[in-house]
């Protein structure tokens, strides 16, 4: 599903992400996790073309992100066509990003009806729908303002899932949570990742990882230290640099 | 046991309990002074006022209401909303230029809101009327090939059309200014939100930016709108001459009586801006939308959490 070879990031001179190659396959969750600073978002960011990627390869289902490429050569993408390639992969921020002019019910209504050109009556059911699946059914008539923090990023997800994307990634979506609140947010992302859904999770929630992960990404300083079954990795780290890190965490 | 009494660990008891404060207000003598002193010296004024012939209330009540007044004031009000319908619109498109990722389109913004800020509204105004003289005829086509209309500037454009156009233009790049404040003010994270739904950039400007950076918009906009309506007063440098108040004082020229026209012109303007202010209370309550500490309509949150039961989603 996620093919990333050899991908480099640079900001400037500051080189973020050194040629990082990794796989995910279709219903599988990958959990990365790593230092801040580590290059997580950015590679995240990279998968939905929200940065551009300054060497290597990336695709999503077959698709490469951000170029075509035709005789050997890369042409860059039609700002509309890495929007289309946008709409099949949902994204959920640290900070939620919920619009905060509409209501939980427009927030997650307004893509499909602005981008897919569903009907507002269409657009409601589904909406409808995901509130209920992420257990907001009786809010959908509230604004983000009047939302704790664990029930906005509840809503992000259903917005990106309004999208029907077939990859979600996930950027520390539990981190600006109180903790109490941190709980609910990992149930609707582990219903998620039963029903078959491709993630990409950017956490510290180590728990999360052991229970739902399929494989488990170590990062530090824009390289991938170690990658494996989150149980081995966890249980038995094999570099210092991971050692160090999750007696930290744990 | 959560919390210890004075006195130890007793529980606190019913008479225990501290009684609702009942304090003496705090006194502000000079605040009630000030004010006697302001009320006072207003109303020596205002005594003064009615009584010295100069001002010819006389005269104020009876051009008040005067045809050729309330003809004018309502041209003033079409003047002062034509042009700022064209500023709006005008001065929103030009943000948005400003803020596209096309250098070409960024550029020509720039160059308009440089020459129609850096030039006075009344010399432009000036240039609107003189139009007729530079370009005789105004045709529209392709150049250098037989145009598809052509008209005479003077019989197509009146000076009340080019008033507004002047007024509007020079308003735009002041308008344009103010939008791409709003515009920067939202925070970035939605621009990335929409951008990671698959909406366009000009979607995400139209659904997502734009309504949020109306709350900034709006109150430098009321501004805009009440000086708007005194510029033009400015319109005969075109020239118009059926604005409030060139009107006004057409009439005081013949009554040689210049004071009671211009109190006549200012209750006019005053009254105008009175209604706007009030237009623009109802405008920023409309926009403060999700942002507010307004509780949602249909329901009070209770202190506790009810469980989600699905299937409750309100139904309207
Ligand atoms: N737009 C940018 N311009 C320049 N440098 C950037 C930009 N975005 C990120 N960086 C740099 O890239 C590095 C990696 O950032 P990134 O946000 O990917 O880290 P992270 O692993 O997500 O960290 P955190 O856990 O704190 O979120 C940092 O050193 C950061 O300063
Ligand atoms: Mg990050």
């Amino acid at each position: 599903m996620v093919l990333a070879d050899r991908v480099s990031k640079s900001f400037g001179t500051n080189q973020v992400l050194k040629s990082i190659s990794l796989t995910v396959k279709r219903g599988e969750v990958m959990c990365l996790v790593g230092p801040s600073g580590s290059g997580k978002s950015t590679f995240l960011r990279c998968i939905n073309h929200l940065e551009v990627v300054s060497a290597g390869r990336l695709s999503v289902d077959g698709d490469l992100i951000g170029y075509r490429e035709a005789n050997g050569r890369l042409y860059e993408l039609h700002p509309r066509e890495a929007a289309r390639q946008r709409r099949e992969i949902g994204m959920v921020f640290q900070l939620f990003n919920l619009f905060p002019h509409m209501t939980a019910l427009q927030n997650v209504m307004e893509a499909p009806q602005v981008v897919k050109g569903l009907s507002k009556t269409q657009a409601e059911q589904r909406a409808r729908d995901l509130l209920d699946r992420v257990g907001l059914a009786d809010r959908s008539d509230y604004y983000p303002a009047h939302l704790s923090g664990g029930q906005q990023q509840r809503v992000a997800i259903a917005r990106a899932l309004a999208m029907e994307p077939k990859l979600m990634l996930f950027d520390e979506p539990t981190s600006a949570l109180d903790p109490e609140l941190v709980g609910e947010v990992l149930d609707v992302m582990k219903g998620l990742a039963k029903s078959g859904m491709t993630m990409i999770v950017v956490t510290h929630e180590m728990g999360f990882a052991r229970e739902v992960a399929d494989s488990f990404v170590f990062m530090d300083g824009g390289v991938v230290m170690e990658s494996g079954k989150p149980s081995e990795v966890l249980a038995n780290p094999q570099h210092k640099r991971t050692q160090a890190f999750l007696s930290k965490v744990l | 046991m959560t919390a210890d009494g004075p006195n130890g660990s007793e529980p606190p008891d019913e008479a225990l309990e501290s009684a609702p404060i009942q304090a003496i207000r705090l006194r502000h003598p000079w605040r009630t002074v000030l004010a006697g002193v302001l009320i006072l010296l207003l109303a020596l004024f205002v005594i003064d006022a009615a009584r010295r012939p100069a001002y010819d209330w006389p005269s104020v009540a009876k051009y008040i209401f005067d045809r050729r007044i309330s003809r004018a004031a309502v041209n003033t009000l079409q003047l002062m909303v034509y042009a700022m319908v064209i500023a709006i619109v005008l001065g929103v498109i030009l943000a948005v230029m400003r803020l596209t990722p096309n250098p070409v389109v960024k550029s020509v913004a720039w160059f308009y809101i440089w020459v129609f800020r850096g030039t006075p509204v009344y010399v432009q105004l000036v240039f609107w009327g003189l139009l007729a003289v530079i370009y005789q005829n105004i045709d529209i086509g392709i150049p250098f090939m037989k145009p598809w209309f052509s008209f005479e500037t003077n019989a197509a454009l009146s000076t009340f059309t080019l008033a507004v156009i002047g007024l509007g233009l020079n308003e735009a790049s002041y308008m344009s200014e103010i939008v791409r404040a709003g515009l920067l003010s939202v925070n970035r994270g939605q621009e990335e939100a929409a951008t990671a739904l698959g909406m366009s950039w000009f979607q995400t400007m139209r659904r997502i930016i734009l309504p949020q950076s109306m709350r900034v918009i709006i109150p430098p906009t009321g501004n805009e709108v009440i000086s708007m309506l005194k510029t033009t007063s400015l319109v005969t440098a075109v020239p118009y001459s059926f604005d409030l108040y060139t009107r006004s004082r057409d009439i005081s020229a013949e009554t040689f009586n210049p004071i009671p026209m211009l109190i006549v012109a200012s209750i006019w303007y005053l009254f105008f801006t009175s209604i706007l202010m009030v237009g623009q209370y109802f405008l920023e309550k409309r926009f403060a939308r999700g942002v507010g500490d307004r509780q949602p309509d249909r329901k009070v949150v209770a202190g506790a959490d009810p469980p989600a039961s699905p299937g409750a989603g309100g139904v309207r």
